[in-house]
């Protein structure tokens, strides 16, 4: 593919490349620099003789543990895994059922529901957080998991429903069709037969699921107020930040720890997540 | 006892006795209700009821604890007249136009080198995703650590390489702030672009590109005529999904700037919390968020009418 001189290979493809990749990444780097940085190194101005920006030679774990122990910050982790993985569960499910309806079974107004389905798809949390929050109130959910596990499916559903729809398209009826001639009835032949079939569409659908839930933040950062209740980015967002100090060390330590379960989960999983990806934007 | 069950007649052994609800569902229009039951209640109570809520907070005079009168268009009126909204319109409309077309052209140009094949590929594609993955708030904060004024590392990078004299106040100052906010959503953006384009990159088959070569056409006019109409309905798909997240974005925003200095870099989110949440102005935040609504409705028009002749086509 690459052809022509030498340089041209440098100039064209190694070059930027390198670059896309270093500004990409460079961002984490400084964050794990800075949670291990000691303070009298981090609050050291940048045109002071003995700045260092790129390393430290006395690499500390005082940030992670004064996160540890002086903040929520594990109650806050346990809170986000709580309420994530339960609304990926909820919304899988739901998902699952409404893309097999949608794209196997024959019904009245078939094609009106899933356009609803595609709008609410495209319906950002920004729109709508302050009516819901008023609901949130009026239904007693304010301030606990609940609030945020049931309004989750919301943006998880839609995704779900129209990744699984397109999982299903690709599985040939006549593999229902038999079981169905075997004498199955049609639910037992779509929760044996296709679910299993589309056990990779599922885990596509769970894990960027499970990252978005993890991610969400004004839904979060508007129903919950007391710190206890709080998930990792609203927490690390409101409680690390006194007035106008920021505790950058504990900061960056938060950032980074908080990020640990996606990238773990997603390290794991990484062709599901790009044909989540990919999924998402073809149907 | 096995003698007497194999001559014994029976009803066919693969129908087992169906009780009610089994024989309900085999009815496909049932089956169907039952199954797309929880999702239109749970998107109905979280979508649907706020939605119409929002529009009949938007028309009344609503505090945080105070139930509010009809007011007819009072709310929106009186946004026309604000100065703060207006700059918040003309944020999100720029922010949204500048990100895109540079998220654009930045991920079609990595998708095109990840396209290539090379050493550790799958790594190097597993990486650049990061950005995307991890949650927005927490590598936002990296990107405000970064920009501070006093500590900035970009500071001592473009003084080392000799680009400034003094030190740069990224998020002190009006202009700067929204270039810096912008900065973080194509970093963000990216990734996502090039991985969605690379797939599409890789459904267009080689053959049709040595076809174009051993025509005579040069690389930019491969890309041009074989490579950019192909890609085009997977770009267009992408881009729309972006539109209408980068023109609702909250986190760049409040992380960064808290829509300072002196409200110059609010967008209608950080602007609808401002007042809705900070304030209190329940009706006056709603209507502020609802003016998101008009933008949206045009790109699930353009979406909806856009897959349906794809799909026909």
């Amino acid at each position: 593919m690459i052809e022509g001189a030498r340089w041209r290979r440098w100039v064209f493809f190694h070059i930027p490349l390198t670059l896309f990749i270093v500004g990409l990444l460079f961002p984490f780097y400084w964050m794990i620099v800075t949670s291990v940085r000691p303070d009298n190194e981090l609050y050291r101005p940048w045109n002071a003789a003995n700045y260092t920006p790129f390393w430290t030679l006395r690499p500390t774990l005082q940030h992670v543990t004064d996160l540890l122990t002086e903040t929520l910050f594990s109650t806050w982790m346990m809170n986000t895994m709580l309420i994530a993985t339960v609304s990926t569960v909820i919304s899988l499910i739901c998902g699952l059922f409404a893309g097999y309806a949608l794209s196997r079974l024959k019904f009245p107004f078939a094609g009106s529901i899933g356009t609803g389905i595609f709008i609410t798809y495209l319906v950002p949390q920004t729109l709508l957080f302050i009516p819901l929050a008023d609901i949130i109130r009026n239904f007693h959910l304010g301030d606990s998991p609940w609030a945020l596990i049931l309004t989750y499916p919301t943006f998880l559903i839609p995704f779900c429903t129209w990744l699984m729809m397109g999982y299903f398209k690709s599985i040939p009826k006549e593999l229902e069709e038999c079981a169905r001639i075997d004498g199955a009835p049609r639910w037992k032949a779509m929760a044996y037969i296709i679910f299993p079939i589309a056990i990779p569409g599922i885990l596509s659908a769970g894990i960027f699921a499970f990252t978005l839930s993890w991610n969400e933040f004004i839904y979060a950062l508007v129903f919950l107020s007391s710190p206890e209740q709080k998930t990792v980015p609203v927490g690390v967002t409101s409680e690390l930040v006194r007035g106008d100090v920021f505790y950058w060390g504990e900061l960056m330590a938060g950032a980074l720890l908080g990020s640990i379960p996606v990238a773990f989960v997603y390290s794991f999983f990484v062709e599901h997540y790009v044909s989540g990806i990919t999924g998402s934007v073809k149907g | 006892m096995a003698t007497f069950e194999a001559v014994t007649p029976r009803a066919y052994a693969g129908t087992p006795p169906r009780g009610p609800i089994t024989r309900l569902l085999e009815d496909e229009r049932w089956l169907a209700s039952v199954l797309l039951m929880p999702t239109i209640v749970l998107l109905g109570l979280f979508i649907a009821y706020p939605f119409v809520k929002g529009v009949l907070l938007a028309v009344t005079d609503t505090k945080v604890g105070i139930p509010g009168s009809f007011v007819g268009f009072a709310n929106f009126e009186k946004l026309w007249h604000d100065d703060i909204f207006r700059v918040a319109v003309y944020n999100t409309f720029l922010y949204t136009f500048v990100t895109t077309i540079f998220k654009l052209v930045l991920g079609l140009w990595l998708a095109l080198l990840l396209n290539r094949h090379f050493h550790g590929k799958a790594f190097v594609r597993a990486f650049i995703l990061l950005p995307f993955i991890i949650p927005t708030v927490l590598s936002t904060f990296a990107w405000k650590w970064m920009f501070d004024p006093t500590f900035s590392v970009i500071n001592w990078l473009l003084f080392h390489l000799g680009l400034i004299t003094g030190r740069i106040n990224w998020l002190g100052d009006p202009d700067l702030a929204i270039i810096s906010v912008m900065v973080v959503n194509v970093w963000r953006g990216v990734p996502f672009y090039a991985i969605s384009l690379l797939a599409g990159l890789q459904t267009i088959s080689p053959e049709l590109h040595e076809a174009a070569a051993i025509d005579g056409a040069r690389a930019w006019q491969r890309f041009r005529h074989v490579t950019w109409p192909l890609l085009l309905p997977v770009t267009m798909v992408v881009v729309l999904f972006s539109v209408i997240q980068t023109f609702a974005d909250f986190q760049l925003v409040y992380v960064l700037t808290g829509g300072g200095p002196a409200n110059h870099t609010h967008l209608f989110a950080t602007y609808a919390y401002q007042i809705g949440v900070g304030t209190g102005l329940l009706s006056e935040g709603a209507a502020v968020s609802l003016a998101i609504f008009p933008v949206l409705l045009l790109v699930v028009i353009i979406q909806l009418v856009y897959i349906r002749r794809v799909e026909t086509v």
